[in-house]
């Protein structure tokens, strides 16, 4: 095992400033108001570095700096600007390291996902959407012989984007690369419990982008979130959060009749079927890993698969063996390498998980492993961290039906092919689902049954460009990690033309 | 669109569903002296989902969507603070009574008390024959 030194330590790979301001037109401006907020890394619960605590002033600037970079950006030649996005894709390749520690620092995740997934993917993203870009075409309809309809894509202007604290960076290149490939400029607002680590990636790629065509605001959300949400100068708001701001979002936008795009979460069932035990062999194995997905990042995925629907006929053996490899998870210090799961991204966060287990403990389920904060003394003694935890119960439970965003899965049993359908789409949301079984047929009718965006067939937790992701009924608007998100960034504009010398003959 | 006034509740004469401990009726008085008369609505999904979430009063709609699950008072704040929850959310919450609580934390989305470093907390219970 080899441990990453803390950033700020000797030996560090990466160390963040002490401060950090806006990032506007290509430069650091301090808060109009001039306040900052402390940020902690959750591995400990010490703050590491202050952010500027923006306000409308803030996100009026930068909005101004947008408007000013939009234009020529969006009249850059498609080439150069797919140029631009390998350009920054390239650099994040030579400072992975230091982008996986920096991101596992300020949000608490092992740095063995930050090495292997979150960073690798966001590189690939831009490097997905560079070549999308340069893909693209518009299309032109021929009406009769002398007209013609011409379809353009063209950039929307100034856009909006509002990140979560789960994946800083990874959900960050999410909304960024589509819309700068579309030739759009951004204002940027982080989550404030994750507000830092896109400030040290902006540091290694500043000089790849002309200024104030990606604009950093920090702060709270009721006071710079709202002001760029409804502010009439961006032409599309996109969020990740919660179905309540994704409701406010909608709301603002619609007083400016603005498009928005949502992902708001969801309660992904992971399907079981009987014949996943026929066989002791490799497919059981990664059933079993693919169960065990839901402690991935904490559980603090909006696609967490924490609700485990087990069919009857091998319901014991296989949540037996499911238990005993949760067991198996390492928790521990996210900045050493054999860590599997590392500490909740706030105080809040493990304060809300572990209410979720008192009303699951209320209402009857019972708890297999874990069940309560895992206390890891030393250092992390300050840190949020909670055991990975298999509840047992059924469906119409709150654990069954809320996104509890913890290393927490909540399992039930079901008879056949109907019920299983019948408990997976009993549920608000539709982003993931999981679907594990040997038979094509049977995997190929539940995925089709299941009300998600994303079914995940014999596999869990790949997010790889060009396969789209969004979500059904509650679960947003849009789909992302796809050339059709170049859509939700761009107008189309017609051109119908007539090439015919002669008058229609109405006057 | 019905203004919040003259919303039914969920269910008339049912058990109280929904009250605040006292460090939390503590963050509402500091909110209401600086933002007026509030809000809460309980939100669902990703990220800071399952919080309660405080605007100022009015800010997020309501509508036939959402059911009323009760108004909290305050001592030493003149209104009452309404708690709302979309109509489907409350199909699976029903059976729960539910305490806001306030700890310390950075919140998101943007309710009022984050840049407090606090954020409010929903504790739950099962509603029994007691309520």
């Amino acid at each position: 095992m080899s441990r990453y030194a803390a950033p700020g330590s000797d030996g560090a790979v990466m160390n963040y400033k002490s401060r950090y301001d806006h990032w506007i037109g290509g430069a650091y401006v301090a808060p109009a108001q001039g306040g900052y907020f402390e940020n902690p890394t959750p591995v400990t619960g010490a703050s590491f570095t202050e952010i500027a605590r923006g306000t409308a002033d803030d996100v009026e600037r930068a909005i101004d700096a947008a408007h000013e970079a939009a234009g020529p950006w969006g009249r850059t030649p498609a080439a150069e600007r797919a140029g631009v996005l390998n350009k920054i894709a390239q650099r994040m390749e030579e400072h992975l390291e230091e982008l996986a520690v920096a991101e596992s620092w300020e949000n608490g995740k092992p740095v063995r996902e930050t090495l292997a997934a979150d960073i690798p993917l966001a590189i690939d993203h831009f490097r997905y959407f560079a070549g999308a870009l340069r893909a693209q075409e518009g299309s032109l309809s021929e009406i009769d012989e002398d007209t013609v309809a011409y379809h353009f894509h063209e950039p929307l202007g100034v856009v909006a984007q509002i990140i979560p604290w789960n994946f800083p960076i990874l959900m960050a290149t999410w909304k960024l690369a589509p819309a700068l490939a579309a030739g759009n400029a951004v204002v940027l607002k982080p989550a404030e419990q994750t507000p830092a680590s896109i400030h040290f990636w902006m540091s290694l790629i500043a000089d790849l982008l002309p200024p104030g065509v990606v604009n950093i605001v920090n702060g709270f959300g009721a006071e710079a979130g709202k002001p760029l949400a409804s502010s009439a100068r961006v032409a599309k708001v996109a969020f990740t959060g919660e179905t309540t701001t994704g409701r406010l979002i909608m709301q603002y936008a619609s007083e400016n009749l603005k498009p928005v795009t949502l992902e708001l979460g969801g309660k992904s069932p992971n399907i079981f079927f009987d014949d996943v035990s026929t066989a002791d062999d490799d497919f059981l194995d990664k059933a079993l890993e693919g169960f065990t997905m839901f402690a991935l990042n904490q559980g603090e995925v909006c696609t967490c698969p924490s609700r485990a629907l087990i069919q009857q006929g091998h319901y014991r053996d296989f949540l037996d063996a499911g238990t005993a490899r949760t067991e198996k998870i390492v928790q521990g210090h996210p900045l050493d390498t054999e860590t599997m799961v590392g500490a909740q991204a706030s105080n809040d966060q493990l304060e809300k998980i572990l209410s979720y287990l008192d009303i699951g403990k209320q209402e009857g389920a019972r708890v297999l492993t874990g069940g309560a904060r895992a206390e890891l003394g030393g250092e992390l003694e300050g840190g949020y961290y909670v055991q990975p935890t298999i509840l047992e119960g059924n469906n119409r439970m709150r654990v069954f039906q809320e996104e509890i965003f913890g290393p927490v899965v909540a399992v039930t049993g079901f008879s056949d092919f109907a019920d299983a359908m019948e408990t997976a789409n009993d549920t608000l949301y539709g982003l993931g689902a999981g679907v594990w079984t040997r038979d094509g047929s049977t995997a190929y009718r539940a995925g089709r049954a299941i009300q998600a965006g994303r079914v995940w067939t014999n596999c869990y937790h790949a997010y790889p460009a060009h396969a789209a992701f969004g979500g059904y009924k509650q679960s947003g608007i849009g789909r992302e990690n796809h050339r059709m998100m170049l859509d939700h960034y761009q107008q189309t504009k017609n051109l119908l033309v007539s090439y015919s010398p002669k008058k229609l003959g109405f006057f | 669109m019905a203004p919040a006034e003259q919303t039914e509740e969920a269910t008339p004469q049912a058990p109280e569903r929904v009250a605040l401990t006292d460090e939390a009726a503590a963050v509402i008085r500091r909110l209401t002296q600086r933002h007026g008369p509030l809000m809460f609505h309980q939100s669902g999904g990703c990220c800071d989902g399952s919080s309660p979430m405080c605007y100022e009063r009015g800010e997020l709609r309501t509508g036939d969507s959402d059911v009323l699950l009760g108004q909290l008072a305050v001592d030493g704040v003149a209104e009452t603070v309404p708690f709302w929850m979309s109509a489907s959310q409350f199909a699976y919450w029903s059976h729960t009574h539910l305490t806001v609580d306030v700890v310390p934390g950075r919140g998101s989305g943007f309710s009022l008390e984050a840049p407090e470093g606090v954020r409010f907390l929903i504790r739950s219970r099962l509603l029994d024959g007691s309520d």
